[in-house]
């Protein structure tokens, strides 16, 4: 009889066993596939970029002529997204850094209106915004054709992720008691927040500031109604080029603009990834 | 403890005075000038009383319910496989799924264009195939394409963060009990991931409604309401209109992602 059991479960456990085998390896088969969906075409893309022809395919040979082209007709566009975005992380930091310990230190209904309020440009279309801008500043003629103009549309859209990724840090320490102790052994206000506050929001001033700098790098929604022909940044480039040049010069286009944004993806996914039980950026992002 | 209202105050102040004029101010304006056109404050009505706008409204709420369903139902089964079974490997394609979290829109409409775009891939597979060129980027197909590939890296770590917080034990538990797989996904892993659903959905869908990156770089002809906005201002220098049309898109966004927060309780921000 026990044998018989012990027979019977056997054969039970085995048949379930093979049943989430047979069902692990047809999600695993699907997550492939995702991931080919979305690896695939940067691969395709960065491959054309060094391609002599890509409707020949590979056999034409690898060539960098494309990746030269687009460096000699765009190199201002590359150097004005990076110094565009120096500057955005540079304001956010100013603006956003305080307002988020003011956020922290006060929870009541008024700071959560100000933090709804905040996220607003996030929430709203990149291109009501704009046009709410240029209605609003677009006969101010020095300051529509200046770099200002697109710095104010990026540091709208970027600074609720650095208010959002500081505040999350300082939500996790209990920032009162800290700054109550250092008080009372007599620091100053400006004491504390260099001592006590910027050391203890630091991993959340890098999160927000490495994303800051990535969306500002990649912001076209706001920036195509707002740039001039004699400012413009990387996408409005990589739209000019896909709009009108040949695929491969597109392609190289885009593989300088991955090159540049990819230490920046990395490292976000560093600190993004749910695995790191620290702090995540996942509400933000 | 007044005094540190005060300092709490000042603070706040820079942030709140760019805030005011850059945003708040303007989008007042905004208001006002698309009540001044030829059709008055009828202009925020037209959206629904004039056929061709209603039709670009109804194909971007279409494509957004599409893309959003698509995207919960892929990064859901792709999002909770990754967290609960641990193997070689895994962290790589973790990696992967979340690598384009911060690609422009019109990068994403370049790799539409090197997947289903005159030279790309699946024509070139089709081709060999068939006979026959299957080519979809430059349509609403292709930009259901985009979006959906916009939409998966936030969507599969807010499964995967939310997935990590359920308890596996409830799921040892019902299938000790003998529920079969389905079963498990259904009573127990579904309704605990209800609110990542809803937030990370809310987020797809505002986004679909508003981008405009993807569409631009694939047709200016896509019928999309952010493609008609951006026509009236340019091409028609309609500007009222085109204040009228953003206001209420910006409005539909808006009021999409306040319900989610209302419904899943936490908090939601849309991006790109």
């Amino acid at each position: 009889m026990h044998q018989l059991m012990y027979q019977l479960t056997r054969q039970l456990t085995h048949k379930l066993m093979h049943k989430r085998r047979w069902l692990f390896m047809l999600q695993l088969a699907f997550t492939l596939l995702i991931c080919a969906f979305l690896i695939v075409p940067v691969i395709l893309s960065m491959l054309a970029g060094l391609t002599v022809n890509y409707l020949v395919g590979i056999e034409s040979g690898l060539t960098l002529r494309w990746v030269v082209e687009v460096w000699d007709g765009y190199r201002e566009t590359i150097f004005a997204s990076i110094g565009l975005s120096l500057a955005c992380l540079a304001i956010t930091l100013v603006l956003g850094v305080p307002a988020a310990y003011a956020l922290a230190r006060r929870q009541n209904r008024f700071t959560r209106a100000i933090e709804e309020l905040l996220v607003m440009p996030v929430a709203v279309p990149g291109l009501a915004t704009a046009l709410a801008l240029i209605v609003t500043y677009g006969t101010a003629g020095g300051f529509r054709t200046s770099w200002s103009f697109i710095l104010v549309g990026h540091v709208l859209f970027t600074l609720p992720f650095m208010v959002r990724a500081v505040l999350a840090v300082l939500m996790a320490i209990d920032l009162k008691t800290l700054e109550e102790g250092a008080a009372s052994l007599g620091a100053s206000f400006g004491q504390r927040f260099r001592d006590i506050v910027l050391p203890n929001c630091r991993s959340g001033i890098l999160a927000g500031s490495l994303m800051v700098v990535t969306l500002s790098m990649g912001e076209f929604n706001m920036t195509w109604l707002l740039h001039t022909p004699f400012t413009k940044t990387l996408p409005v480039g990589l739209a000019d080029a896909y709009a009108s040049l040949r695929l491969e010069v597109g392609s190289a286009y885009t593989l300088i603009f991955f090159v540049m944004i990819m230490p920046l993806l990395l490292a976000l996914q560093f600190f993004a990834t749910p695995r790191s039980k620290k702090f995540s950026v996942k509400d933000v992002s | 403890m007044q005094s540190e209202n005060r300092r709490l105050l000042v603070l706040m102040l820079p942030a709140g005075v760019f805030f005011a004029a850059f945003f708040l101010l303007p989008m007042g304006r905004l208001f006002f000038i698309g009540g001044s056109g030829t059709l008055g404050w009828a202009a925020y009505a037209a959206i629904v009383t004039d056929r061709l706008y209603f039709g670009s409204l109804l194909s971007t709420l279409a494509v957004a319910t599409a893309t959003t369903l698509v995207t919960l139902v892929i990064s859901g089964i792709a999002g909770v496989f990754l967290q609960r079974h641990r193997f070689p490997g895994n962290a790589v394609l973790v990696a992967m799924l979340t690598l384009p979290l911060a690609f422009p829109g019109v990068v994403i409409g370049f790799m539409v264009i090197m997947l289903a775009g005159r030279q790309g891939l699946i024509g070139t597979v089709t081709e060999a195939i068939s006979g026959e060129r299957l080519v979809f980027a430059y349509s609403m197909a292709g930009l259901f394409m985009g979006y959906v590939y916009f939409s998966i890296p936030r969507t599969i770590l807010t499964v995967m963060a939310a997935t990590e917080k359920l308890d596996p034990k409830l799921e040892e538990a019902a299938r000790s009990l003998g529920a079969s797989p389905w079963q498990v996904v259904r009573d127990v892993i579904l309704p605990g991931l209800k609110p990542a659903f809803i937030s990370s959905g809310a987020i797809c869908f505002a986004t679909a409604v508003g981008a405009f990156g993807t569409a631009f770089t694939l047709a200016t002809r896509i019928n999309v309401l952010p493609m008609v906005i951006y026509t009236e201002f340019t091409l028609s220098a309609n500007i009222a209109m085109a204040a009228a049309l953003s206001f209420v898109l910006g409005a539909i966004t808006w009021v999409v992602l306040a319900l989610a927060r209302s419904a899943a309780g936490s908090t939601v921000a849309a991006a790109g």
